[in-house]
């Protein structure tokens, strides 16, 4: 085995010492604690390289497995793993955490908390490898729940501002009703295989004997077994990947730190969520025959969420909810690729998407650092002359997520639609998918329109949401510092050539993650050698080339359609109704309030959750409390009653006793009177009696 | 002879005085020698018994009460320096007064 197999769990370690030592620094040190943060994770960066070559050599799964607990007689083994799909995902985090590690080094080069936030992006970083090394259900859960904490104190990081704390709380418990999901599936799939590790010499739960087992296992109320598991499994990626319904959180995950809302809710912790469903994919598709039931599931929930959330993007303002509502869209496409194509598919687009999502978050929080906080891209405007790197990456970014032809985002979405298109179950997720990419076009458009072109609208007056007293006024915007631009151009690189990795010509990508494995030869259809040979002559396949063509219109339209709306007579006045509004105001406003999920949430979850805690409070009250009263109440009577049974019965007994037994002993201290004659006396009166006696005695 | 009879109410006699002696006098002193009565009765009671006996040529009875009256001169010493050290100590020989042995 190699050496890096063995040593892999030094990746997770290192930035987890990072976040250790950082904990325990004082607020001033912040050169030391970035310098730690981000040389943990360039070291890491480093030995996730050093994986991933080991698994271009070897791209046979490689596992290291040690037994962690006993329970009873059976003991609980973790174990990591290194196979193609980990070792992409250890240099995507590795890469883009690096970047963004730098950018925040400038984006929050002004707040106190400074190594409060290096420490926090550590720990969110570690548990982040150790979700994606992890070979064991139950470390992968472990490090998911750490992901999720890590999530948490991230939004709330700001924890000053009341809506950063709701949002962190909102983020907190809606992805744990997923998680219960998660840790029930993986509960009943340890009592079915009764293993938690996933590859285990053949031996583990998604190897063949496992998959064998529980194929022939009975089914639950009409529903296979494996199909409940997988379907609760994927209720975990629901909640992490901010799918339907559970999709509120992110947005409002928007209020924390922008770095944050780039690495942890676009690039790495959203796409855990399909990566647990990539990784458990042979459980996924698991089927007695045909489709399995539970990638079915998976596709339906990402077509879906995909074209849901592109419409209430469109009508957002917040540059940042925007880019939200854009994450969950595509991470709709995840799945939908995952359903419907196959784990490439969907990692492919999540690698993709990661590079130039988090490309146009830095954008973003480089567009609020040079515009003093401001967020609402109504009062931007014009600032393609004021920050012009920004702009240019901001544009690559806007290009590549919306399939500009041949940069990034059009390749991994079009192998998606491609793959939808081919789906024998049903044509409706392709077309959602194409509207969805219309969307996608038409609000990314929209939001450089307003942002960057036309003229600077008068800024906004009210109060900037960070910390007031570090507001300062600053009439021009300015482009950010070179540690900030300087990862955007990076990324900016990456988001364009990152595509080619996965064309239909030269499919490395699909090649290199979906090797035939030997239990299950049927779960892909591709299944070429490790280095395809470049063949243009596969554009011609079945219709591959019209359907690229079709794409490209598409996103063409929906970027000439955002021109149209919006670039060609740029809105003046930040007051000024939205365009679209003019149109179709109902509609307008039904997307603005991001068609009443929430209020329908707050009307019908919260309200009865606030019921159930009004009646768990009133039966708190009355019955419960009414109950221990009633007992209490009886005891007490029950101890009066014994205390005055000691007060006066035996009290009482006690005392009259011990008063007799004083009295006699006073009357017979009186005989004790020191005088030595009446002794004598008594002595005598005693003589005589005794004399008198025996007299009486000898007479008788 | 004069019969036993005789000597029994003599020293019936000679106790009844040394009791009513040691129980009504308040000096000390008085006491001491109304108990000096009583055990001379007794020392009588002795003498007479001894010479009735059968067997007078055993000097049982004669030995008694001369054993009788030298402890009896040894406690009429120790009962006297007694009466002294009281005396000195609580500055009366009333027995009536003296009721405690606490000093």
């Amino acid at each position: 085995m190699a050496f890096i197999v063995r040593t892999l769990w030094i990746i997770p370690a290192l930035p987890a010492l990072a976040a250790g030592i950082s904990a325990t620094l004082r607020q001033r040190q912040r050169l030391l604690s970035a310098g730690l943060a981000i040389g943990s994770m360039g070291i890491s960066l480093a030995l996730a390289l050093c994986a991933f070559a080991q698994s271009l050599v070897d791209p046979n799964r490689q596992v290291v497995n040690f037994r962690w607990m006993q329970f009873g007689s059976d003991w609980i083994s973790l174990g990591w793993a290194l196979d193609p799909l980990t070792a992409l995902m250890l240099v995507m985090i590795a890469f883009v955490g690096l970047l963004i590690f730098i950018y925040s080094t400038g984006y929050m080069a002004h707040d106190a908390n400074f190594t409060r936030f290096f420490c926090f992006l550590s720990l969110f970083a570690a548990a982040m490898f150790g979700v994606v090394i992890a070979n064991s259900l139950l470390l992968l859960f472990m490090c998911w729940e750490l992901v999720g904490l890590t999530s948490y104190l991230l939004i709330g990081f700001w924890y000053h501002r009341p809506a950063a704390a709701a949002a962190a709380k909102k983020a907190f418990i809606t992805t744990r009703i997923g998680d219960l999901g998660l840790l029930l599936g993986m509960v009943w799939l340890y009592s079915q295989t009764g293993t938690l590790l996933f590859y285990d010499h053949g031996a583990g739960c998604l190897e063949h004997g496992a998959l064998t087992s529980l194929l022939g296992a009975a089914s639950v109320a009409g529903i296979p077994i494996f199909t409940a598991i997988a379907l609760l499994i994927f209720c975990g990626a629901v909640g992490k990947s901010g799918q339907l319904p559970l999709h509120v959180w992110l947005p409002d995950a928007m209020e924390g730190p922008t770095p944050v809302s780039a690495l942890i809710h676009a690039a790495t912790m959203v796409a855990a969520g399909v990566y647990l469903v990539a990784r458990v994919y042979p459980l996924m598709g698991l089927s007695h025959d045909g489709i399995a039931t539970a990638l079915k599931v998976v596709a339906w929930t990402g077509a879906i969420t995909a074209v849901f959330a592109a419409c209430i993007a469109v009508a957002q303002n917040d540059i940042k909810r925007i880019l939200a509502y854009s994450t969950i869209s595509q991470l709709g496409y995840m799945m939908l690729g995952l359903g419907v194509g196959g784990v490439s598919v969907g990692i492919f687009h999540l690698i993709t998407h990661a590079f130039f999502k988090a490309l146009l978050f830095l954008g973003a929080g480089s567009v609020i650092h040079g515009c003093t906080e401001e967020q609402d891209i109504r009062y931007l405007g014009g600032l393609r002359r004021f920050m012009p790197v920004t702009f240019a990456t901001y544009t690559i970014g806007t290009l590549a997520l919306c399939g500009f032809p041949l940069l990034s985002g059009f390749w991994s979405k079009d192998a998606i639609l491609h793959a939808a298109h081919n789906w024998s179950v049903s044509q409706a997720p392709f077309y959602l998918g194409a509207i969805g990419a219309l969307l996608t076009a038409f609000y990314m458009t929209r939001q450089v329109c307003y942002v960057f072109f036309g003229e600077r609208r008068e800024p906004q007056t009210a109060e900037s949401p960070r910390a007031p007293e570090e507001f300062c006024f600053v009439p021009d915007p300015h482009e950010s510092p070179a540690r900030m631009t300087t990862p955007l151009a990076i990324l900016a690189i990456l988001a364009v050539v990152l595509g080619f990795i996965d064309t239909p010509a030269w499919p490395w990508f699909t090649s290199f993650l979906e090797r035939p494995e030997p239990a299950l030869a049927t779960a892909s259809p591709v299944a070429a050698s490790l280095n395809p040979a470049l063949d243009f002559g596969r554009f011609a396949e079945a219709g591959l080339l019209p359907l690229m063509l079709m794409s490209s219109l598409i996103v063409l339209a929906g970027i000439g359609l955002g021109w149209w709306l919006y670039g060609r007579k740029p809105t003046t006045r930040a007051t000024d109704p939205d365009p679209l509004e003019r149109v179709a105001p109902p509609i307008f406003h039904a997307l603005q309030k991001r068609l009443y999920v929430d209020e329908l949430y707050e009307s019908t979850i919260i309200r009865a959750a606030h019921w159930a805690a009004h009646v768990s409070a009133w039966l708190d009250r009355w019955v419960w409390n009414g109950a221990v009263s009633t007992v209490r109440l009886l005891v007490t009577g029950l101890g009066r009653i014994d205390a005055s049974i000691d007060t006066h019965a035996v009290n009482g007994g006690f005392d009259e006793a011990c008063h007799e037994v004083s009295q006699g002993g006073r009357l017979l201290s009186r005989f004790q009177n020191g005088k030595v004659q009446n002794y004598l006396r008594v002595i005598a009166a005693a003589l005589v009696a005794l004399a008198a006696l025996l007299l009486w005695r000898s007479a008788a | 002879m004069t019969p036993l009879i005789a000597y029994l109410l003599v020293s019936a006699l000679l106790f009844s005085i040394g009791l009513a002696g040691a129980l009504t006098r308040r000096s000390a002193i008085l006491v001491l020698a109304g108990v000096e009565l009583m055990l001379n009765a007794a020392n009588l009671n002795f003498l007479a018994f001894w010479r009735y006996d059968p067997h007078p040529e055993e000097l049982t009875g004669f030995l008694f009460v001369i054993f009788s009256i030298a402890v009896a001169a040894a406690e009429a010493a120790v009962g006297l320096a007694l009466i002294l050290a009281i005396y000195r100590h609580a500055g009366t020989s009333d027995v009536s007064e003296i009721t405690e042995m606490k000093g």
